[in-house]
């Protein structure tokens, strides 16, 4: 930037009341009049929602007519705001770089919520300092990077299908890889789905055949993705297929490889035979195998427990749908169904549930801290309303058992860098606003994968991750920050020590002229290189010396 | 100055991705804190460098919080 207009910086300073998030704690006619007088201030707005529409237009028509350079928004949090604020100033014909916030909500009024004299101090001090660094802020520009267009879904089980179906029907081509010899996961071991009464198999060759036909999807079966290189829109796969490796480009990948069911060894006599877990059930059913007269069910085995504190959301269901569909085919037959509490939400489930008990399942409640216990003949449970005992004659036991994470989730988290819960399944960049996208841009999750998922919302979560790894994929560039490192060649000594400290390769020595330099697309924004250059030729654009130094000067002014 | 109303002044420089979002959170859950501190955002912990810390020393800072 020009010396002339160093000289002329007009900043207008935004202070938002959040509703009664801020008003509520701070004085803010105080702070409006101390931001009055602070250097280079030439404007200054007390806004009901700094971010609703109406305060976002106020800061666009500010802009020009009080001939504004530099924008200061004091309201909450830059990690939720600041690219809103920022895109502000740059319809408003600013450079958006020259943009600051002061965090006076999240880090002042409500943690401040009872000292208002100490908590407007406070804020008049962060005011201060965001106004400070927002003098010393230059233009910045982003780079502008190309992509490929092409996506691969790791997964070939129902959620990773659709997403692949729908991404291919978009236009993207489409790289499906499934670790089985064949697509289709977990459906392909169950049974019956109800309650659209159909076989899983008429899903999946639908699915199947609708991805083998497209002329955008390639499916790798027997294959597995063992490395991957890069970043959004520009991702390098190796995938070995059958032992052979190949790379493939491409621009998102989708992480669909779902769950595996627990299997209880050494729980409740389990042996595969007399005592089964409900896949298992499903695949007697499926061959018209039980003959069992009286069979019962127990829920939350292995899960909701000390090693397993999760429920799995799908074990209620599956119970009540396996009952009614043996009480169909065998009324005699007796089915008890011991349970903790039961999770049958939503209105067809409901259904379902007071349908099986039309039809005599029996349900019976137990309580955690006395659990069923089965000898090989009967299960007793302990009956709280009766006060006793209830022993119940068995000659086949179902155990309801959650679902896991998959083989390899972890080898795949290490992978792409992108987090497992405690339980090993996916975890979202957010729970609400980012549900099926990982914190990592350009990777994206669903189905049981991310958790426990009917058919359905595999499905719909499937769709919804391809909805969003299209919003990457649509566009026609990428634009990357342009808070990133760089490096005065003039004074670099080509000392090597930002090399080695740099986490993302974003450093290049240049060995016919003796000095680093920083690749700006691989350039994260870290500062490592800056914090550790001893020639000080190193320097983070946005969060320069100067301007951390402006910060720590008001910091202590106040 | 007695002991008893001595309040110190410290700077806290806060990483984006972790000790910041702590901060935030700090917020969102309202654990209410000293208003002593005044914060600085950075990119990373690795970005504060040993000149930042000893300037906001020489500033007059009582204490210093790096969180990253």
């Amino acid at each position: 930037m020009k010396n002339s207009v160093q000289n002329d910086i007009r900043i207008g300073v935004f202070i938002c009341d959040c509703g009664s998030n801020i008003a509520g704690y701070l004085e803010m006619k105080e702070l409006v009049e101390y931001a009055k007088t602070l250097p280079n201030v030439a404007f200054v707005q007390e806004n009901l929602y700094t971010c609703s529409e109406g305060g976002i237009n106020e800061i666009k028509v500010a802009i020009p007519r009080e001939n504004l350079n530099r924008v200061v928004v004091a309201s909450c949090t830059p990690r939720t705001h600041e690219p809103l604020f920022m895109s502000a100033c740059e319809e408003a014909g600013m450079n958006p770089y020259l943009f600051e916030m002061a965090n006076i909500r999240d880090q002042c009024s409500w943690v401040h919520m009872r000292e208002r004299e100490a908590g407007t101090e406070r804020a008049k001090v962060q005011i201060a300092m965001a106004v400070a660094k927002a003098a010393k802020l230059r233009e910045l520009s982003r780079i502008q990077l190309s992509l490929s267009h092409r996506a691969m879904v790791i997964g070939g089980g129902v959620a990773g299908m659709s997403a692949a179906l729908a991404l291919a029907n978009m236009g993207y081509e489409v790289d499906l890889v499934e670790k089985q010899d064949r697509l289709g996961g977990l459906l392909n071991k169950l049974n019956m789905i109800l309650p659209s009464n159909e076989h899983p198999s008429i899903l999946v060759n639908s699915l199947v055949d609708r991805l083998k036909n497209h002329p955008r999807v390639a499916i790798h079966t027997e294959s597995v993705v063992t490395k991957t290189e890069g970043y959004v829109g520009n991702f390098v796969a190796t995938l070995n297929e059958r032992g052979a490796d190949a790379k493939i480009k491409c621009g998102v990948v989708i992480v669909a490889i779902g769950a595996q069911a627990f299997k209880p060894e050494g729980l409740f006599n389990y042996d595969g035979t007399k005592v089964i877990t409900h896949l298992e059930l499903e695949s007697k059913l499926n061959q018209g195998t039980v003959d069992a007269k009286n069979i019962a069910i127990i829920q939350c085995v292995g899960s909701r427990s000390k090693e397993r504190t999760y429920c799995s959301r799908i074990c209620c269901m599956t119970a009540v749908k396996n009952a009614i569909l043996i009480k169909e085919a065998s009324p005699e037959t007796k089915i008890t169904i011991f349970y903790r509490d039961m999770q049958m939400y939503g209105v067809e489930n409901e259904e379902m549930f007071r349908k099986s008990k039309k039809l005599g399942v029996r349900f019976v409640t137990y309580d955690p801290k006395r659990p069923p216990t089965f000898d090989g003949e009967s299960v007793s449970v302990y009956h709280a309303r009766m006060g006793r005992d209830m022993v119940t004659s068995v000659d086949l036991l179902v155990l309801s058992t959650p679902l896991i994470a998959q083989d390899g989730a972890t080898e795949i988290s290490t992978m792409l860098k992108v987090p497992v819960n405690e339980n090993g399944f996916f975890l979202e960049g957010h729970v609400k606003l980012k549900p099926l996208d990982f914190a990592t841009d350009g990777v994206y999750l669903c189905g049981n994968a991310r958790f426990p998922a009917t058919i359905r919302e595999a499905v719909s979560q499937g769709l919804g991750a391809a909805s969003r790894a299209a919003g990457v994929l649509s566009k026609e560039a990428l634009f990357t920050s342009g808070i990133v490192a760089d490096i005065n060649a003039d004074t670099c000594c080509g000392c090597l020590g930002c090399l080695q400290v740099c986490p993302y390769g974003a450093i290049n020595f240049i060995e016919n002229r003796g000095v680093c330099q920083v690749n700006k697309v691989l350039c994260k924004g870290c500062g490592g290189c800056a914090a550790t250059c001893p020639s000080g030729s190193a320097r983070l654009d946005g969060f320069s010396n100067q301007q951390i130094y402006a910060q720590i000067e008001q910091a202590m002014a106040g | 100055m007695s002991e008893s109303q001595f309040e110190p002044k410290i700077v806290g420089f806060l990483c984006n991705w972790c000790a910041y979002a702590g901060a935030d959170l700090a917020g969102v859950s309202r654990l209410q804190y000293p208003p002593n501190l005044r914060t600085i955002r950075t990119l990373c912990s690795a970005t504060v460098g040993p000149h930042q810390i000893l300037k906001a020393f020489q500033k007059g800072a009582d204490g210093i919080f790096v969180g990253g």
